[in-house]
């Protein structure tokens, strides 16, 4: 018995606990193979839009415990930085991409530079008050650009050359989920990265208690605001996707509720873990299609499981099942 | 004349910014209050405006009076602060000031929706009560007479409410509970009765701001997130927690907006936020301090 025996996966515990501790890779097997689990293709690449949108939003929630209410105005610029430069500039289908992504990312500095000004409560409320402000500028501002409340219609998707041969990635639901699958995948690596880093365990230590890792000599103002930066990227990728699959810029995606929705989503799955809000977007979005089947007001019913969920299961649907995982592991 | 615009005018609008202000400081004092005593801040404020809206035309259709609508209003917010604070509210005491914050929003989509269902997505108007209706000569302009009558109903709760907070003995526990909640138990005061009726007062002083603001702005579903974004800034720039700093920020946004709209009618809605963020450049704990009340 000297050797230590090799883990055995041949269990179904095994299997269980290979994907909890690698739950990023566990993640994109998941979404690679998404379009043929879920009803349709279509509910497929809301999932993996907003499930970025809400990854990006737990960066700061979940990891860095800041409560911002304001992330529609990030998604939003990334909308539509890319529909406006693909509208009006021309340009291709990355230059529109980087384009929008840019915008939310400038967007996230300014803002997140004025809110962090205030802490607690207070950043809740200007996050809430600023992401209204892009609301207001795309709706009567600069309306003549933006369409007002009709939005930004037809953006041109132009093609992209690949091995010599020009495709369009619009040609059908799966290109173009594959297409966004990408950019979700790599987004996942880098974000996996960034939380396993140093720079990742100050946020952390950040949410636990900000006087003490401020005596650790860390500069916490300036960490959140990076960690903020990084939260508008991935906010604006998946607002700058969502333009471009549906070759419209929304007003709604900068409206409060869109911020209300990666709220929603990151609590349902789980703030602070790295799977949660993928599994947040797909329950709430599966919940809006199947509820909306007999009403409109499918946003009562995820208003109200919302607020169940904060009273008696705060850790979400991942964060629960985790602990229960935990707690079976140790009972072995 | 200033920019092509007459004396008459810019003080008739100037009256126009007490009047949008008064409203402010209704929903702002509703804020500080619930947040003083209990650490909550409730997201779903603006979500009880708008059902003090609806309930105004629902007690209107049904009576006819809108002086019995003005009473029976608060009490029906009040009531409906009541039933929150005790059913959802209650349970968060003790964890993550977060989770009071996320609840009142989920809340504020539940009442928002629920609205929507049962009266519909579209507006309604509401007429502003006969015996208030026309103008005021005020020597100078006229002046509405329903928005005169909305700066006094609003200067006579304001003063109800100091001298409740001040003179009474209720009044003097919700100010201890504010400073030191700990040190009022000790003294066997049970503070949970008071929170309850703390959060009725906050919601019902956002349900008479509701009915007050419907002769001038409709009724509809989504009235309340404009508002509590405004009263979120009247807040931040005056500070949660004191009485005057909630007067007279939210007098002076009032103003700052009224003003803008007369010159820039296009920056109207935009201004409010750029005002934000000038205070917050220059004075980031707002005009009035309190930087570190739980902050």
């Amino acid at each position: 018995m000297g050797n230590p025996s090799p883990q055995k996966f041949s269990t179904w515990a095994g299997i269980v606990s290979f994907l909890f501790t690698r739950s990023y890779l566990g993640l994109i097997l998941v979404l690679a193979i998404l379009p043929f689990i879920v009803p349709y293709e279509a509910i497929a690449t809301q999932i993996l839009i907003f499930g970025l949108f809400a990854m990006g939003y737990n960066i700061l929630l979940g990891y860095t415990g800041l409560l911002s209410f304001g992330h529609a105005a990030y998604f939003g610029l990334g909308t539509y930085g890319a529909g406006l430069s693909l509208v009006y500039l021309k340009v291709g289908l990355f230059t529109g991409l980087l384009i929008g992504v840019a915008a939310a990312v400038l967007g996230a500095m300014g803002v997140g530079f004025l809110c962090l000004k205030r802490r607690g409560i207070y950043f809740a409320m200007l996050t809430l008050a600023f992401g209204q402000l892009f609301y207001f500028l795309a709706l009567v501002v600069f309306d003549n650009y933006t369409g007002g409340d009709n939005g930004l219609r037809d953006i041109p998707v132009p093609p992209i050359s690949f091995a010599g041969s020009n495709f369009s990635i619009i040609k059908s639901p799966l290109s173009f989920y594959y297409f966004a699958f990408i950019f979700c995948a790599l987004s996942i690596l880098i974000m996996h990265r960034i939380l396993n880093s140093p720079f990742g365990a100050v946020l952390q230590s950040i949410r636990e208690n900000e006087k003490r890792s401020q005596s650790c000599g860390y500069n916490t103002n300036r960490v959140k605001w990076i960690a903020f930066l990084f939260s508008g990227f991935f906010s604006g990728l998946a607002g700058s996707l969502h333009a471009i699959y549906y070759q419209l810029a929304a007003l709604n995606t900068l409206y409060w509720t869109n911020s209300g929705a990666a709220v929603m989503m990151t609590l349902l799955g789980g703030m602070g873990t790295f799977v949660g809000p993928f599994v947040g977007a797909g329950v709430y979005l599966l919940i809006e299609d199947v509820i909306s089947v007999f009403t409109t007001s499918w946003q009562l019913f995820v208003g109200a499981i919302f607020m169940l969920f904060v009273i008696f299961f705060p850790q979400g649907i991942w964060g629960t099942l985790q602990e229960k995982v935990r707690f079976w592991h140790l009972r072995e | 004349m200033i920019g092509g615009i007459s004396y008459s005018s810019l003080i008739t609008q100037l009256f126009m910014g007490l009047q949008i202000g008064m409203v402010y400081v209704l929903l702002a004092i509703g804020l500080s209050l619930i947040f003083g005593l209990m650490t909550v801040v409730n997201f779903a404020h603006g979500a009880f405006f708008m059902f003090g809206a609806y309930m105004g035309l629902f007690m209107m259709a049904f009576t006819g009076n809108f002086w019995v609508s003005l009473i029976f209003v608060p009490l029906a917010t009040g009531i409906l602060g009541f039933v929150v604070e005790k059913f959802t509210v209650r349970p968060l005491y003790g964890r993550d000031l977060n989770y009071p914050l996320l609840l009142t929003f989920g809340l504020s989509f539940v009442m928002v929706e629920s609205v929507r269902l049962i009266w519909g997505t579209t507006g309604f108007a509401f007429d502003t009560p006969s015996a208030l209706a026309g103008p005021v000569n005020l020597g100078f302009a006229l002046f509405p007479r329903y928005r005169i009558f909305v700066i006094v109903v609003t200067a006579i709760i304001v003063f109800f409410l100091w001298f409740f907070l001040q003179k009474t003995n209720l009044g003097l526990i919700i100010r201890a509970g504010t400073r030191d909640s700990l040190m009022v138990r000790v003294l066997r005061i049970d503070l949970s009765k008071v929170w309850f009726l703390v959060f009725g007062i906050g919601t019902g002083l956002a349900g008479i701001a509701g009915v007050l603001a419907a002769p001038m702005r409709g009724v509809h579903p989504d009235m309340g997130i404009d508002m509590l974004i405004q009263a979120f800034v009247v807040v931040v720039v005056g500070g949660m927690g004191s009485l005057q700093g909630a007067v007279i920020a939210g007098i002076l946004i009032g103003e700052v907006v009224s003003i803008t709209t007369l010159f820039y009618p296009l920056m109207g809605e935009v201004v409010i936020f750029i005002f934000m963020a000038i205070v917050l450049l220059v004075r980031p704990s707002g005009l009035f301090g309190e930087a570190g009340l739980l902050e």
